[in-house]
C-alpha cells in the first residue's frame, strides 16, 4: 500500500486517528468478501433504436477517443443517459410541475410541460427532423463536420424546431446529461473505469488529505481513484 | 378533520441550528418543548457514512439533502410589473430540510456582523450625510449592537467549533487576524485550517499590492474539538465534500451533532419529524397566537397544536411564508410603502476571476467548506471611502479550494470548445491547475426587492406560494465594478498563464445558476412596529409569544455568510426566554 493511495482500512484508521469521529464513522462490510459489482449491463431501458443511434452518435463526437479517455460509448455515457431518463430525475423528480405555463424570461430557469424524458425524446426527434430537412440525413448517419456544425448552432440557439419545442433548453439538458455521463460516479453507468476521473486526477470518493495538503502543496498528487462500488 | 392535541409550553417550527439550539437551551431550563419537522430524522452514521455520501450527482447536483420543489417552492419574478413563474427546480439557492436544516450540508464559514451593519443606517448618514443613502434603500438600524451580541457569537463559535485567528482581542490588533474585526473577547475555540496553495498565492500577491488576508473563520475543525457542552468533532480531512454534504467525520459543525442530539436526551423535548405547518393560529384579540396547525405527511392527518410560546424556526424563506399564510402582521406593500410582512427581502452579489498557471498545482480536491484567505479591506474596514464609488455596503475577497468535484468544478481558459478533443485536452491541462479569486459582496435593501403571496401557484397542501421579486440594483452594480476591478489588479499582478476575468455581474438576478443560500428579510428587526415585524428580541410586535429565528429578521444582507448571527441570535433569544419572557410574558419591548 502506498501512502497516497488509501483503501478503506487506511481511511478507517486514519478517522480514528482523526479522534473524535471514530466512533460516529460507519463504513460498509468488507469489501474483499464481496465482488466488485459490474457495470450495469448494456441494453436500453428507455432509449428506442432511432434514439439510441443519435444517442450513440453524439456522445462518441462530444467524446472522441484519444489518450485521455477512450470514445463516449466505450465509456458508457450512453448508458448513463439511458438509466438517468429511465429514473426518477427523468420522470421529473424534484421538479415543480403544476401550471399555468407561461414561456418567462431566461431568468426565471426551465418552464416547460414536459419532464426531462419527454424534453429529450422529442428534442432527439426534432433535432433528426431538423438534420434530415438540412442534410437529408438524420444525425446518425452524417458526416462528424456536419454533427459539428448542428451541434454548435444546437448550442448557440440557431436551431428552430418546428413543434415549438425550444433547441436551447434541448441542447442544455443534452450537454449536462453528457458531462455526468462523463464524470459521475460509475454507480450511475457512466465514466466506466474511472475514465473521467483519471484524466482529471480526481481521486474519487475517499479523501484523507489532512497531511497531503501540507506534503503536496503545489506537488502533483499521485491519484488512483477510488468509486463507490470499489468501497463496497 | 382536524385532530386537536394538548397544549404544550414551547413549540419549535423546524429544527435546524436555531431549533436546535433553542431545544437544547430551553429543556435544561426545565421546560416542556416540542419541535415540529417537516423533513425526516437525519444521523451522522446512517446518512452520512462514507462512501454513499461522497455521491456528486445525488447530493452535489440532485440535490438530494434540500428541499424538495415538487412539493413547495417560491415564484419568482426581477420587478413588480412581471408575471412572476415558480422556481420549478432548485438552483440559486438549496434551502435545506430534514433534523439539522441547512445545518447540514453549510460550509462552515461563520463570520461576526458588527454595527457596521447593525447600525447601517446611522453610520453611513453620519460619515456620508443624509442624502447619500438612495431614496429606495429601505435600510434601517437593527436595534440592536455588536457588544450586545458578541457573549453570544462567543458562544455559537465554541458550539459550533470555529477555526480562525483573531485579528482584535479586546481592542489589540493581532497579527495573521482580520485587523478590520470587531473586538472579540476571546481567541477562536480552534487554530485556523492549513492554508491551500491557492490561498498562499493570493495573500502574498494581496499583502504586497496593501491588502490584508488572513484565514476564513470556518466551523471546519482544524484537529480534533470537544465543544462545551460535550458534543466531539473529528478533524476535517480536507475531502472536498463539504457543501451540499453532510461531514462522515463529524468535523463540520453541525446542530444534528451537537446541540440537537443533547435535546433529545432530556425528557423535556419531543421531536416529531414529517410535521409540516400549515398555519400559525391567532387568538380572537389577535395579540397572541395559539398554536399551529400542521399535516403528518406520513398520512395526511392534520392536527391542531396549541402551544403557550411558538417560535418560528424554519429557513429563512419559509418563515416569512409561514408569516403570510397565518395574516399575522401586515403584508408590505412596495407601492404604498406599508405593511413589513414580506419587506427587505435581500441577497448577495459577487464576481469571481479564473487563473491558470502552467507548471503548478493546485490539487482542488485537498478543500473544505472554508478554507480560504479573505481580505475585508472594502468591507468591515469603515476607513475605505465608499463614496469614491458611491455605495453602501461593501465585498470581501479571497481565494482557497473548497471541492474539485468534477460534475461542477472543470475550469479552462475562455474561448476553449464545449466538447470534443481540445476540449479534453483543456480540460485535463487545466483541472489541476487552475484558481479563482472571489468576492461575496452585501446587497442592500431595496423598496422594490421584497416577499408576499402568489395569486395562482399553489403548493403541495394547496397553500399560495411565496412570491420573491428580486433584482440587484444600481448599489449593488457599483461595488461589483470597483470589486471586480480589484480582483484583477491582484489576479494581472500574480501574473498567470491564462486570466478568465472577473466581471460585475449585471443584468438581472437569474435563478438557474447556483450564486447563495444567504436569503435574508421579509420579517425584520427594528425600533418600531411601523418598520419591522420584530424588535430587538426577534419577538413579533403583533403576538408578544411568538418569536422569529433565523436570517429571515435581517433588515439588510451583508458581505459576510450569515450563519454567525444567526447562532448568535437564537442563543440571545435563549437566555431571553429563559431569564425573561417565560417568567412574565408580556412584550418586551414597549411599541
Amino acid at each position: 500500500m502506498s501512502e497516497e493511495n488509501f483503501g478503506r482500512r487506511d481511511f478507517l484508521k486514519s478517522a480514528i486517528a482523526g479522534g473524535a469521529a471514530a466512533a460516529t464513522v460507519s463504513l460498509p462490510a468488507p469489501a474483499a468478501a464481496q465482488p466488485i459489482p459490474a457495470a450495469p449491463a448494456a441494453g436500453y431501458s428507455f432509449l428506442n433504436p432511432e434514439e439510441a443511434a443519435f444517442v450513440e452518435a453524439l456522445v462518441d463526437h462530444m467524446i472522441p477517443a484519444d489518450e485521455h479517455t477512450p470514445k463516449g460509448t466505450a465509456v458508457g455515457v450512453h448508458i448513463y443517459i439511458d438509466r438517468a431518463l429511465a429514473g426518477g430525475w427523468g420522470k421529473g423528480d424534484r421538479l415543480y410541475m403544476q401550471g399555468p405555463w407561461a414561456p418567462g424570461v431566461p431568468e426565471q430557469g426551465y418552464q416547460l410541460p414536459l419532464l426531462p424524458a419527454e424534453l429529450y425524446r422529442n428534442g432527439i426527434a426534432d433535432t433528426n427532423q431538423y438534420c434530415v430537412k438540412t442534410y437529408g440525413k438524420p444525425f446518425d448517419q452524417m458526416t462528424a463536420a456536419q454533427r459539428e456544425e448542428v451541434l454548435k448552432n444546437l448550442d448557440g440557439g440557431k436551431v428552430t424546431f418546428e413543434s415549438g419545442l425550444s433547441s436551447r433548453v434541448f441542447f442544455g439538458v443534452v450537454y449536462q446529461t453528457v458531462m455526468e455521463g462523463m464524470f459521475a460516479d460509475p454507480i450511475y453507468g457512466g465514466n466506466k473505469d474511472k475514465v473521467g476521473w483519471k484524466m482529471l486526477g480526481f481521486p474519487g470518493v475517499i479523501q484523507v488529505n489532512q497531511q497531503n495538503i501540507v506534503k503536496y502543496k503545489n506537488k502533483k498528487f499521485p491519484v488512483d481513484p477510488v468509486s463507490i462500488a470499489d468501497m463496497s | 378533520m382536524t385532530t386537536k392535541l394538548k397544549e404544550v409550553d414551547v413549540l419549535l417550527v423546524g429544527l435546524g441550528w436555531t431549533g436546535g439550539i433553542l431545544a437544547k437551551e430551553l429543556t435544561a431550563a426545565g421546560h416542556k418543548v416540542v419541535a415540529l419537522e417537516r423533513g425526516g430524522m437525519r444521523s451522522t452514521e446512517n446518512d452520512f457514512a462514507v462512501p454513499r455520501i461522497r455521491d456528486d450527482l445525488r447530493f452535489g447536483s440532485r440535490n438530494d439533502l434540500m428541499q424538495n420543489p415538487a412539493k413547495d417552492t417560491l415564484t419568482i419574478r426581477n420587478n413588480p410589473s412581471q408575471l412572476a413563474l415558480p422556481m420549478r427546480r432548485l438552483g440559486s439557492f438549496l434551502p435545506g430540510e430534514g433534523v439539522g436544516g441547512a445545518g447540514v450540508h453549510w460550509n462552515g464559514v461563520t463570520w461576526r456582523w458588527n454595527d457596521n451593519e447593525l447600525k447601517v443606517r446611522s453610520l453611513y448618514e453620519e460619515r456620508y450625510g443624509k442624502n447619500y443613502i438612495p431614496a429606495d434603500m429601505t435600510i434601517q438600524d437593527w436595534g440592536i449592537t455588536y457588544a450586545e451580541l458578541e457573549p453570544y457569537y462567543e458562544k455559537f463559535e465554541r458550539t459550533a467549533g470555529v477555526s480562525g485567528k483573531a485579528g482584535n482581542l479586546r481592542g489589540t490588533i493581532q497579527q495573521g487576524g482580520n485587523p478590520f474585526e470587531a473586538p472579540r473577547a476571546s481567541e477562536y475555540p480552534l487554530p485556523p485550517l492549513e492554508s491551500s496553495y491557492a490561498s498562499e498565492l493570493f495573500n502574498k500577491t494581496a499583502t504586497e499590492l496593501g491588502h490584508h488576508p488572513f484565514p476564513c473563520p470556518t466551523a471546519n475543525a482544524s484537529r480534533a474539538y470537544t465543544n462545551p457542552d460535550g458534543s466531539k468533532f473529528g478533524a476535517c480531512q480536507y475531502c472536498g465534500f463539504c457543501e451540499r454534504f453532510g461531514c462522515e467525520a463529524n468535523a463540520k459543525g453541525s446542530p444534528h451533532m451537537t446541540v440537537i442530539p443533547i435535546a433529545m436526551k432530556n425528557a423535556n423535548f419531543e421531536l416529531r419529524t414529517h410535521s409540516w405547518v400549515t398555519k400559525v393560529l391567532k387568538d380572537s384579540s389577535g395579540k397572541r397566537v395559539t398554536g399551529v396547525t400542521y399535516t403528518n405527511v406520513m398520512n395526511g392527518q392534520e392536527f391542531e397544536q396549541p402551544a403557550g410560546l411558538v417560535v418560528l424556526c424554519a429557513y429563512a424563506i419559509n418563515n416569512v411564508h409561514l408569516m403570510l399564510l397565518s395574516g399575522i402582521g401586515k403584508p408590505y406593500d412596495p407601492v404604498a410603502q406599508t405593511g413589513v410582512i414580506g419587506k427587505n427581502y435581500c441577497y448577495q452579489t459577487g464576481a469571481s476571476a479564473n487563473l491558470f498557471f502552467e507548471g503548478k498545482y493546485f490539487n482542488p480536491f485537498m478543500g473544505t467548506g472554508g478554507l480560504n484567505a479573505r481580505t475585508d479591506d472594502f468591507h468591515s474596514n469603515w476607513d475605505f471611502d465608499r463614496s469614491k464609488y458611491g455605495y453602501v455596503g461593501g465585498a470581501t475577497l479571497g481565494a482557497g479550494m473548497t471541492n474539485g468535484r468534477p460534475l461542477g468544478y472543470r475550469p479552462v481558459p475562455a474561448g476553449t470548445p464545449r466538447w470534443g478533443k481540445a476540449w479534453k485536452d483543456a480540460t485535463a491541462k487545466w483541472y489541476n491547475s487552475a484558481m479563482n479569486i472571489n468576492a461575496s459582496g452585501a446587497v442592500m435593501a431595496n423598496r422594490y426587492n421584497y416577499y408576499d403571496l402568489d395569486p395562482t401557484y399553489r403548493n403541495a397542501f394547496g397553500q399560495p406560494l411565496m412570491r420573491m421579486t428580486f433584482a440587484s440594483k444600481e448599489n449593488e452594480h457599483k461595488m461589483g465594478r470597483q470589486i471586480a476591478a480589484v480582483i484583477n489588479e491582484i489576479a494581472k499582478a500574480m501574473n498567470p498563464t491564462h486570466l478568465n476575468p472577473a466581471s460585475a455581474r449585471s443584468g438581472s438576478w437569474s435563478v438557474v445558476p447556483y450564486q447563495s443560500t444567504h436569503n435574508t428579510g421579509g420579517t425584520i428587526m427594528g425600533a418600531n412596529p411601523g418598520n419591522s415585524a420584530v424588535n430587538k428580541f426577534c419577538q413579533s410586535w403583533d403576538c408578544h409569544n411568538l418569536f422569529i429565528m433565523g436570517a429571515s429578521v435581517f433588515p439588510h444582507n451583508s458581505a459576510y455568510n450569515p450563519t454567525g448571527p444567526v447562532g448568535a441570535l437564537a442563543y440571545r433569544a435563549a437566555d431571553t426566554l429563559k431569564n425573561v419572557y417565560l417568567k412574565n410574558p408580556a412584550p418586551l419591548v414597549s411599541a
